[in-house]
């Protein structure tokens, strides 16, 4: 299937500190790509890179064939592409964060309608009617007039799902939407992942959840140390816990659940 | 104490009333763009915010209100005293509402801003809608302190010209010969002109949620 988002030696470094290596990644269109692997192995970087929320240091990403913040030219130089070239590219995008990032001084309406009066330039009646729809798609619409300081994590998370897809993105970012909840909150933002997934959202997750990337992800991506270690399919990936570092790294975040989930995966 | 001397004092209070607000107002909008430019990527803009910021800062209003009334005109922009008695106050509380805006801007946590630029705001939608309601709710009680300072600063522009509170109340003084319940009015003129000042501060604070 098409790409939707491609990736192509992609380097990333922080001063002298290469986080990111050579990474070539297709998120392909209608299909949900689990990035997993060890804490500090690059996930969010790749992410936000993904996101032109850093500018990677080498190599080039492309969101429907358009590059997004660096253009290749034909002699291969990187050229800095223009702040408007940008934000038309990310148009196609949304992007959910682990902290939620909701403006706290606005209500859940008010935070879902922001972009749409701000940026679409609609009036209010319409930027709300959307927005409120789009809360009662994640399950929100009688709390559409609380603060973000009066509604739980899970919620909160919830209403920055609908904020981004608001915009009527075409691929979903996440990074670690989950990881900030207390446990039994992690489900009702899970639901409403799988949901957006079986509707066919091109979707890009990065999580510690195994139990959701074997369930719900056409493809896993392993990073480990800055480097694509393993991809494919979950069973493909899973099915290799004799690698070394995919073991440790099973060891320590697979929960019960997944374990006995993954056992019933056909290999 | 007539009816008419309480009439004067209000005329003059009224003056004081319009040239304080507007210079707050300006001052206010002014210090957000001196904050963030004191906050800027550039280095160069950076230091153009911190220079006005010690500049305004570190001389006294009489001084900037002087130079502003002789300096103008000397090159060759004539401004009429109520100007350069709002622009003078504007200047100076700008520096200051700069200062104090700065630790609520600064608290702005990245992730909200990213969050805005995912969504396609522009930088300064970004300021007027994220940055600055989070950064005004956050650091209000200083910028209403200021707000009140400039309301009692505005006594000062009687030096380029202006006929507000205090010199109304100076000039009814020498001529009735009875200071005492002409200062002690224009007194009590000033405790309303700042109790009306803080209502509209509460409006604010309501507004910023
Ligand atoms: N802005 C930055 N400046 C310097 N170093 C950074 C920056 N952001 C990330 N790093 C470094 O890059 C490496 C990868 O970080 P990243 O946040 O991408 O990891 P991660 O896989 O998302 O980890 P986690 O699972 O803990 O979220 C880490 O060593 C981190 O310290
Ligand atoms: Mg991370």
């Amino acid at each position: 299937m098409a790409a939707a988002l491609q990736v192509r030696r992609l380097g990333k470094r922080f001063g002298a500190h290469a986080v990111l290596r050579e990474i070539d990644l297709a998120v392909r269109e209608g299909e949900v790509t689990c990035i997993v692997g060890p804490s500090g192995s690059g996930k969010s970087t790749l992410l936000r890179c993904m996101a032109f929320l850093e500018a990677p240091s080498e190599g080039e990403i492309t969101v429907y064939g358009a590059p997004l913040g660096f253009r290749v030219t034909e002699s291969g130089e990187r050229q800095r592409l223009p702040d408007s070239d940008v934000a038309r590219v990310r148009r196609n995008i949304g992007m959910v964060f682990q902290q939620f990032n909701l403006w706290p001084h606005m209500t859940a309406l008010g935070n879902v309608a922001e972009a749409l009066r701000q940026v679409r330039r609609l009036p209010r009646r319409e930027a709300e009617a959307r927005a409120m729809a789009q809360l009662a798609k994640v399950g929100l619409a009688e709390r559409a007039r609380h603060y973000p300081s009066q509604l739980s994590g899970g919620q909160q998370q919830r209403v920055a799902i609908a904020r981004a897809l608001a915009m009527e993105p075409r691929i979903m970012l996440f990074d670690e939407p989950t990881s900030s909840l207390d446990p039994e909150l992690t489900g009702e933002v899970l639901n409403v992942m799988r949901e957006l997934a079986r509707a066919g959202m091109t979707m890009a997750v990065v999580t510690h959840e195994i139990g959701f990337a074997a369930t719900v992800a056409q493809h896993i991506v392993f990073l480990d140390d800055g480097r694509i270690l393993l991809e494919g399919t979950p069973q493909s990936v899973f099915a290799q816990p004799w690698h070394p570092r995919l073991a440790q790294f099973l060891e320590t975040y697979i929960d019960r659940g997944a374990a006995v989930l993954l056992q019933g995966a056909p290999a | 104490m007539t009816w008419r001397y309480v009439e004067l004092l209000a005329i003059g209070a009224a003056v004081t009333a319009g040239v304080s607000i507007v210079a707050i107002l300006l001052g206010l909008g002014l210090g957000v763009l001196v904050c963030s430019a004191s906050l800027a990527r550039s280095g160069a803009v950076r230091a153009a915010g911190r220079l006005y910021i010690s500049f305004f800062r570190g001389s006294p209003l009489l001084v900037q209100l002087l130079m502003i009334y002789y300096l103008l005109p000397a090159a060759g922009i004539n401004v009429p005293s109520l100007v350069a008695a709002v622009l003078g106050l504007a200047l100076c509380t700008a520096a200051y509402q700069a200062e104090n805006l700065r630790g609520g801007f600064l608290s702005v946590a990245p992730g909200l801003i990213e969050a805005a630029q995912m969504l396609g705001m522009a930088p300064w939608r970004i300021l007027l809608r994220i940055r600055l309601p989070i950064a005004l709710r956050l650091t209000l009680p200083a910028v209403l302190n200021e707000a009140i300072m400039i309301l009692k600063a505005s006594s000062l522009v009687s030096v380029v010209g202006v006929e507000e509170l205090t010199r109304s109340a100076q000039n009814l003084a020498t001529s009735t010969y009875r200071p005492i319940p002409i200062y002690a009015a224009a007194g009590a003129f000033y405790l309303i002109l700042n109790r009306l000042l803080a209502g509209g501060g509460g409006v604010l604070r309501r507004m910023l949620g």
